[in-house]
């Protein structure tokens, strides 16, 4: 049955607008054939409201056994794809079974949802919102029109936020101290700090700064960790000698970053980290990873 | 090696040529970006074309080459980002914005092009950006690309500095923070600058003279900060002194680096003013002592000494500075210092920080006679335990540490009041030693220095003694050159010419030392030195005779004369009997005038003994009597005993000459010893005629040898000599001299003349005809004397 009606197509196009769709901010996301798309961007706490319309094709009616709009917040995990475990689930009826011949336009809201955890689209992992409306018939296949919406929750500012410091070494070979003045950053923050060397007994060539962002999914022995890197930062050209401080300052804002996730409904974790490079004239790399944490700031 | 070093070099070329193509290439679309006004692009462009400063192939030479063309290129940029700022962009966005690259060399050279119109803008104070600037530039850790890195932001930054009186004082900071800023890059940069030093291998000689080469060609990078410094309107004494020089001088001292040390000091040096460096002198002496023991730290401190006398020389003025600050203590005491501590030092240098020193004070203090004598008593201190100097430099600086007193005097009365004068030339081996102390006596004779003093004659001859005596170290006398010998001799005695003192006491005790000296130098030096010492003695005592009388214990003609006679003695034990001989009768002759018989007598007798025992060579002999018989003819102080017996000795030794017309000569010439002109003079015409007579019996002798031996009479000259005494006597008035004696000697010699065997001489003739007309002269004179030749004739 589905098949005919595949064929005949829908009898009418569903459209979901918001209320405040021309005053509402916007986001760029990256969907997965690699093209962009604008979607509203909303944050926890909200009311999402809004408009279904439906318009019958001409000639043609639509018959239901009941049209609903659902909000969902699913997470979607890369390994089984297509199975969406819904963490938020809202319905609101529209319509009563009945037949639809003309344009007919419903009003929708959601009032201050509870939207705990931002969209993100990761290398294993998918946390996404969507308004799904569903004209269920009796007969014939119901017709489900889906919009996705992003959401983004600011954090309050920290209230510790100690600095990095650390001294780390190769016996008789690299002795370093490193310090970073936060070990929390907001996502346009700027890194910085010092590097001290306290010895150095081999050529460095350079130094480096990576962002390393490293995902998590899964539990228990079933976890996939996958790590990116997402900047390469040039903090020193040539070799120190003893006693010198090298200057850090990166600018976070030309990068990606989201914040950290920590333990997402049990389903993934997202954390960040500062990974010091150093490169010797034979190519050999020696490095200290360090957490931290990112947060969106309001 | 040759060859490998051509492909070296073709290979750098080729490396520069690749690496400004590309800057041209990505210049080319950077200015494309920048007609469009495409920020983004311009800095995706710029950047890529600043990776090339990232090779680490390239010389310095070759490197500037392309730092040279990328400077140019960045102007563009520069300008472009300037007009962004006009149109509105923030520079601190902008600022932030070129912050995104992710090499650290291309982003600094954006950092450095971007704050220089962040600065311009004054968007924010100038000492901050500074700030940030100088202390970013520290991810560069490579030495040539941090050197030109921080050498582009030291030339951005140049008019930028919140100076005093300069536009971005004020908000934009103060001195302080200028200064501060450019001690940190200068700081940077020459550690950078040292790092080089140690990079790669210490041990392999080529490889360290190519980095040293290289680092040289940088130094100017290094040193143009501590230009940039002195530029400065608010650097004044006061913060130069508490700021800037303690922490250039730290710099310098701490990076160990003898190439830098050397470099920077004479930086600092040359940079500041003068005046400057009057009154910090202590901090910057300081230093000195502290540097690596091979920087050629004389060079430095002569370069300082002699700007300090430069600027003494064109502003008289500060001259009291130089003794308020007391320079010439502090100046002296850091080369002790140094000599000190450095202990490695070559000779050389010291010694020449010595004759630094010494121009400084003869520029500076020529008044301070204590100063210069200080030099070079420190000089000698240093030397101590050297023994002689021997090799060619130090021997040739210590010289030069002994002329310069020398040439600014011109007065060796002055060097002589130097205490350590003499000590620092008995530094010198035998030969500089000894071209020294000519040096000194022809200073002395060219300035005609009268020396009057009997401790500085001491002193004088203290300095000149390897010429005086035969040192330790000299050589055998009778190997040194002859000539030389003699002229050094020479010099030695000329120059007791200039010993002089008007008052008697002093002159007889100058005469004394000089003999004390002059003892000791040897029998071959005696016949140069007392001589004149002689002479001078007998002056003494011409001067002795005018005064007249003395007083008690003075010295008298007859102390003189004693002294004299000791002198001469020594002479003669020489033995240089001639020398003796003549000197003796000078003495007689000097003890007669001063009515001193015995003395006389004692003189003659001496000379005597010295011609009987001593004098063997017959043509000696015959100048020996010429000047006894003129000696004893001007000597009237004899009684007729003490007479008699010396002329009779004379005329006694007379006869005794080997060859008859010495003889002959010598005989007449005795007639002279008895007639005196002095008015006691005696007047014996007897003996006169007695003397003529025999020289003439002689004469006849002598003509008939030859006639035996070679068949002719000898020329007549004898004849003719012997009437010209006796026209001599006649004119004196000698009645024993007739007329009638001089007719026959005359028809005499007319007969010799015309004799067959006579032998024709013209002189001879000449000397006769001479004499006829002599005689007919006097005929025609008329008068008393006409009278009395009236009665001779001549044919």
């Amino acid at each position: 049955m589905n098949y005919l009606i595949g064929l005949a197509g829908p009898p009418c196009t569903v459209n979901i607008t918001f209320a405040d769709g021309d005053t509402r901010k916007t986001t760029t996301v990256k969907k997965e054939n690699g093209t962009t798309e604008l979607v509203a961007l909303f944050s926890g706490q909200e009311t999402v409201a809004g408009e279904v319309q439906i318009d019958p094709l001409p000639g043609k009616k639509v018959e239901h056994t009941g049209i609903k709009i659902e909000l969902l917040g699913q997470i979607e995990l890369y390994f089984d794809r297509g199975n969406f475990y819904d963490f938020t689930s809202l319905v609101r009826e529209l319509d009563v079974p009945g037949e639809i011949k003309d344009r007919k336009t419903f009003g929708f809201e959601f009032s201050n949802v509870e939207m705990q955890y931002e969209s993100y689209n990761g290398v294993n992992v998918r946390l996404r919102y969507i308004l799904k409306v569903t004209i269920s018939r009796s007969y014939a296949a119901n017709i489900v029109k889906e919009k996705d919406f992003w959401v983004r929750n600011m954090s309050p500012p920290p209230e510790i936020n100690n600095s990095i410091k650390m001294e780390v070494g190769i016996e008789d070979c690299l002795h370093i101290e490193f310090e970073y003045s936060k070990a929390k950053y907001h996502l346009k923050d700027v890194i910085v700090g010092k590097i001290y060397f306290l010895l150095v007994r081999i050529k460095i060539k350079h130094m480096e700064l990576e962002i390393r962002r490293r995902e998590s999914t899964g539990s228990g022995p079933n976890t996939y960790n996958e790590s990116e890197t997402l900047a390469k930062y040039e903090i020193m050209d040539g070799a120190p000698v003893r006693g010198e401080s090298i200057p850090i300052r990166l600018f976070l804002s030309p990068y990606d970053l989201t914040p950290t996730y920590r333990n997402i409904n049990n389903k993934f974790s997202v954390k960040y980290y500062i990974n010091l490079v150093l490169v010797d004239e034979e190519e050999r790399r020696y490095f200290k990873q360090q957490e931290i944490t990112m947060l969106r700031l309001e | 090696m040759n060859e490998h070093s051509i492909t070296a070099t073709e290979e750098q070329e080729k490396w520069l040529a690749d690496a400004q193509n590309v800057v041209k290439q990505q210049s080319f679309y950077m200015r494309k970006a920048l007609d469009s006004s495409n920020l983004r692009e311009a800095l995706k462009y710029s950047a890529q074309m600043l990776v090339e400063l990232r090779t680490s192939k390239l010389s310095p030479q070759k490197y500037y080459e392309l730092y040279m063309q990328t400077f140019d290129e960045l102007r563009h940029l520069e300008a472009f980002f300037q007009e962004e700022s006009k149109r509105g962009r923030s520079n601190a966005d902008l600022y932030e914005l070129v912050q995104h690259a992710g090499n650290i060399l291309p982003r600094l050279y954006l950092l450095i092009t971007v704050g220089s119109v962040y600065i311009r803008s004054k968007e924010a104070p100038a000492k901050d950006i500074l700030k940030d600037l100088v202390e970013m530039s520290r991810g560069v850790q490579h030495p040539i690309r941090g050197l030109f890195l921080r050498s582009y932001l030291s030339q951005i930054s140049k008019d930028k500095l919140p100076d005093t009186g300069s536009d971005y004082e004020g908000e934009g900071g103060t001195i302080h923070d200028a200064v501060e800023f450019v001690l940190q890059n200068f700081t940077e940069m020459n550690k950078l600058w040292v790092r080089m030093q140690h990079q790669g291998s210490a041990k392999d000689k080529a490889d360290r003279e190519k980095r040293e080469k290289e680092r040289s060609e940088l130094r100017d990078l290094v040193g143009k900060n501590l230009l940039v410094l002195s530029q400065l309107e608010g650097v004044d004494l006061e913060l130069y002194k508490s700021t800037v020089l303690p922490r250039v001088l730290e710099q310098v001292v701490n990076c160990k680096d003898e190439i830098a040390q050397g470099y920077l000091m004479d930086c600092i040096i040359q940079v500041f003013p003068d005046e400057y460096h009057l009154q910090t002198l202590e901090t910057l002496l300081a230093a000195c002592p502290q540097l690596q023991p091979k920087v050629d730290i004389k060079s430095t401190m002569a370069g300082l000494m002699e700007r300090l006398a430069n600027y003494a020389a064109a502003n008289s003025q500060v001259l009291s500075v130089f003794a308020e600050v007391e320079a010439f203590e502090k100046l002296s005491t850091a080369v002790a210092t140094v000599v000190e501590a450095q202990v490695d030092m070559p000779l050389v240098s010291a010694v020449s920080l010595h004759v630094a020193l010494l121009n400084f004070v003869l520029r500076c203090h020529a008044d301070r006679l204590d100063y210069v004598d200080s030099v070079l008593g420190s000089c000698v201190k240093m030397l101590a335990g050297q023994g002689k100097i021997r090799e060619a430099k130090s021997v040739k600086a210590i010289v030069a540490l002994l002329s310069e007193p020398l040439a600014q005097y011109g007065d060796v009365v002055t060097v002589l009041q130097l205490g350590h004068y003499g000590q620092l030339m008995a530094t010198l081996e035998f030969e500089t030693n000894k071209v020294m102390a000519v040096l000194v006596i022809q200073s002395i004779l060219k300035n005609g220095t009268r020396i009057g003093d009997c401790a500085r004659v001491e002193a004088l001859f203290q300095l000149l003694q390897e010429l005086i005596r035969d040192g330790e170290d000299a050589p055998p006398v009778d190997q040194l050159d002859q000539e030389d010998f003699a002229e050094e001799q020479n010099l030695v005695a000329r120059l007791l010419h200039v010993l002089v003192n008007d008052d008697p006491e002093e002159q007889f005790k100058i005469l004394s030392a000089a003999r004390k000296q002059f003892g000791l130098g040897g029998p071959r030096r005696l016949v140069f030195t007392l001589p004149p010492l002689v002479v001078e003695s007998l002056k003494l005592v011409r001067r002795l005779q005018a005064r007249g009388e003395v007083e008690e214990g003075g010295v008298t003609p007859k102390k003189v004369f004693q002294f004299l006679h000791q002198t001469v003695e020594a002479l003669a034990n020489v033995p240089a009997p001639e020398l003796a001989f003549r000197l003796y009768l000078l003495c007689a002759e000097a003890a007669s005038d001063c009515d001193l018989e015995p003395i006389a007598y004692e003189f003659f007798t001496q000379a005597f003994i010295l011609y009987e025992e001593d004098i063997a060579d017959s043509k000696a002999q015959v100048t020996a009597l010429q000047l006894m018989t003129g000696t004893l003819q001007r000597t009237v102080v004899f009684g007729t005993e003490n007479r008699d017996t010396l002329t009779h000795k004379a005329t006694g030794y007379s006869a005794k000459l080997l060859k008859k017309p010495d003889q002959c000569r010598a005989v007449y010439n005795c007639s002279h010893l008895f007639w005196q002109d002095q008015e006691k003079g005696t007047r014996d015409g007897e003996r006169v005629l007695l003397c003529l007579k025999r020289a003439l019996r002689i004469a006849n002798a002598a003509q008939q040898q030859a006639n035996a031996t070679r068949g002719s009479g000898g020329p007549v000259t004898l004849f003719v000599e012997i009437l010209n005494k006796y026209l001599y006597h006649f004119d004196k008035g000698n009645q024993q001299v007739t007329t009638t004696v001089l007719q026959g000697l005359l028809e005499l010699i007319s007969t010799e003349v015309n004799s067959e065997s006579a032998v024709q001489d013209p002189a001879t003739e000449a000397f006769y005809a001479s004499t006829l007309k002599h005689i007919s002269f006097q005929k025609q004179k008329g008068g008393e004397a006409g009278d009395r030749y009236e009665a001779i004739k001549v044919q």
